[in-house]
């Protein structure tokens, strides 16, 4: 099969590979119909996260068919059209059994501190992911789900994981009615939480980015309000300035490791590595979030320690909530929302692109090129 | 204002809102968020027929954090150590938790070993590394390299131009170094 392959740090190539096959039970093999790159991917792509193998496959968001079921597997078989959670889960371990689908303590021999995600490093289980024409799929009878017959293939394979992440931030930040909400980073992740604050009763959303194409699809897509951090002289003074001088309710970072905005800050991190993210804007989000206001983290940050304020969150009493996003407990209010047309998923993706051409893809989502907010990659295109 | 208790001056108008945007205020009640209470379990059960999930086989040894107590019942099984990079992944793995900054490191030490044993390793194959084609730069051309960038306040301008330092700068280091080599051996020759 084809598959994408990293070849090191920026560099990566579509190469022939042994079709994955059965390795438990409960495994099936899906035939990858579409898959998506997320901006996580580009911290795998960018050499920060430890343990990525040169060989290894990329992709956590992707949807298929299934063409192979192990022995115990009772709900799906070949033929059925999936859409599969970025999670990999046993669901009847300690936390699987509390709903912490996310912090699954079965499936990652390699860490403890993250359960399994597909293709996203062997810190992450050493899974090869779904930017290839077929993926392994452990717990079959757990994680993927029949994708339902009314929903468009665009908007299942946004449900694996940026939109399920934005929904799950808007949670995490407890939002009440009325509440000012600020969201860092206009990427997919950003936009769906900015529009999911609505569905939780927020009465201004503000969102922050420094790419003016992605602040302008904030404004249209989630009826944001937005700073663009590179034309002001100070973004939390902006912010508090914005907000009657107190700061916001709530304060969501969708954008983690990579953060732009300082450049010490942004070079020892995604350019040296001597960070586990470039924090910028968590400490924008706990700068600028009313004292005893609640922030919450969905971008992701490698393992290693960061240079995060931490002082600021706890002379300002804040509640600090992140978490993997479980994917699987969002969908079905998800699905309900999609169903009475609140959101329309795929109208964040902005590119679709042949697996021939992943370099390239890779790299304009990675420099942000060509009005690039999602790619997704097709694997049957020529 | 902050200095009285007064509430905010921007009190939002619900009913407008729910007006102008689609689904407003349909997830009010946190009763009705999945994610609320953090923990709980999944009222229909996850799917799982089991208690403790059937061991994989473990066909070739695997290596493990020694904060698990056991090799965890699934697990990866692409990209399997080897070579120097494998050896350095395996001492981050046995010797020292996920708590340990050393662990980390080594295994980032790992990753840069792993990338140049495989780009020596591509040079003895019919289809050596590619640094044009793997890190899709001729992107710059056909997805509006220049306009994308300039002409916005971009952020990240400021720091790109060493992403190209970062990909080649060790090739270059590579290539000078061993024409150095090549030198030295040429002129020992000759004398």
């Amino acid at each position: 099969m084809r598959a994408m392959v990293y070849r090191g740090p920026y560099k990566v190539r579509v190469e022939e590979k042994e079709i994955p096959r059965i390795e438990h039970p409960n495994d099936a093999i899906v035939r990858v119909e579409l898959a998506a790159i997320c901006g996580s991917d580009l911290h795998l792509y960018h050499g920060m996260m430890p343990d990525t193998r040169v060989g290894h496959t990329f992709g956590h968001e992707f949807i298929g068919v299934v063409t192979e079921v192990g022995a115990s597997v009772e709900r799906l078989k070949p033929g059925d059209r999936v859409m599969v959670p970025f999670n990999i889960f046993c669901g009847s371990c300690y936390f699987c059994a509390r709903g912490l689908y996310s912090n699954c303590h079965n499936v990652n021999p390699n860490a403890t501190a993250v359960g399994g995600i597909y293709g996203y490093s062997h810190t992450c289980g050493g899974y090869d992911g779904g930017q290839s024409e077929f993926v392994r799929v452990p717990f079959a009878d757990v994680g993927p789900s029949v994708i339902p017959d009314w929903m468009d293939d665009e908007d299942a394979l946004m449900c694996t994981d940026a939109l399920a992440t934005g929904y799950f931030g808007a949670q995490l930040g407890d939002i009440g009615e009325g509440d000012t909400v600020v969201v860092f980073g206009a990427g997919p992740v950003g936009l769906f939480a900015a529009k999911s604050s609505w569905f939780m009763g927020a009465g201004r959303v503000i969102v922050v980015d420094h790419l003016e194409y992605r602040l302008e699809k904030a404004r249209t897509f989630a009826h944001a309000e937005t700073v663009n951090f590179a034309e002001v002289d100070d973004l939390v003074v902006t912010l508090k300035r914005a907000t009657d001088g107190l700061g916001t309710d709530v304060a969501i970072d969708a954008v983690g490791a990579e953060a732009d905005g300082n450049l010490t800050q942004h070079i020892t991190a995604a350019k040296l590595k001597l960070q586990g993210g470039s924090p910028i804007a968590l400490n924008w989000a706990m700068d600028s979030v009313r004292k005893g206001g609640t922030v919450s983290v969905m971008g992701a940050y490698g393992p290693m320690f960061s240079a995060v304020k931490f002082g600021d969150a706890m002379n300002k009493g804040l509640t600090l909530r992140m978490n993997q996003a479980p994917v699987k407990r969002q969908w079905p209010r998800l699905f309900e929302h999609i169903r009475n047309g609140y959101l329309k998923p795929s109208d964040v993706i902005t590119h679709r692109i042949p697996l021939e051409h992943i370099a390239e893809g890779y790299h304009m989502f990675s420099a942000k090129l060509d009005g690039c907010i999602k790619p997704l990659i097709v694997p049957s295109a020529g | 204002m902050p200095y009285t208790s007064a509430p905010h001056d921007h009190r939002p108008d619900t009913e407008e809102l729910r007006r102008r945007i689609p689904g407003w205020g349909v997830d009010l009640d946190p009763a009705v968020r999945p994610a609320v209470p953090r923990e709980r379990p999944e009222p229909g059960g996850t799917g799982a027929h089991w208690d403790l999930p059937e061991r994989q086989s473990e066909t070739s040894q695997r290596e493990r954090s020694i904060e698990h107590e056991q090799l965890p019942p699934v697990f990866g099984t692409a990209q399997p150590l080897k070579g120097l990079s494998g050896g350095i992944r395996r001492l981050a793995y046995a010797r020292y938790s996920e708590g340990r900054a050393a662990h980390w490191l080594l295994l980032i030490l790992g990753d840069r070993v792993d990338a140049i044993e495989h780009h020596l390793r591509s040079f003895a194959t019919l289809r050596p590394d590619n640094p044009i084609t793997e890190t899709g730069v001729l992107s710059e051309v056909r997805r509006h390299g220049l306009s994308s960038r300039f002409g916005t306040r971009r952020a990240d301008v400021r720091h790109q131009w060493l992403d190209p330092i970062l990909v080649a700068g060790p090739w270059v280091l590579a290539g000078v170094g061993a024409v150095a080599v090549v030198n030295r051996v040429v002129r020992g020759a000759r004398r």
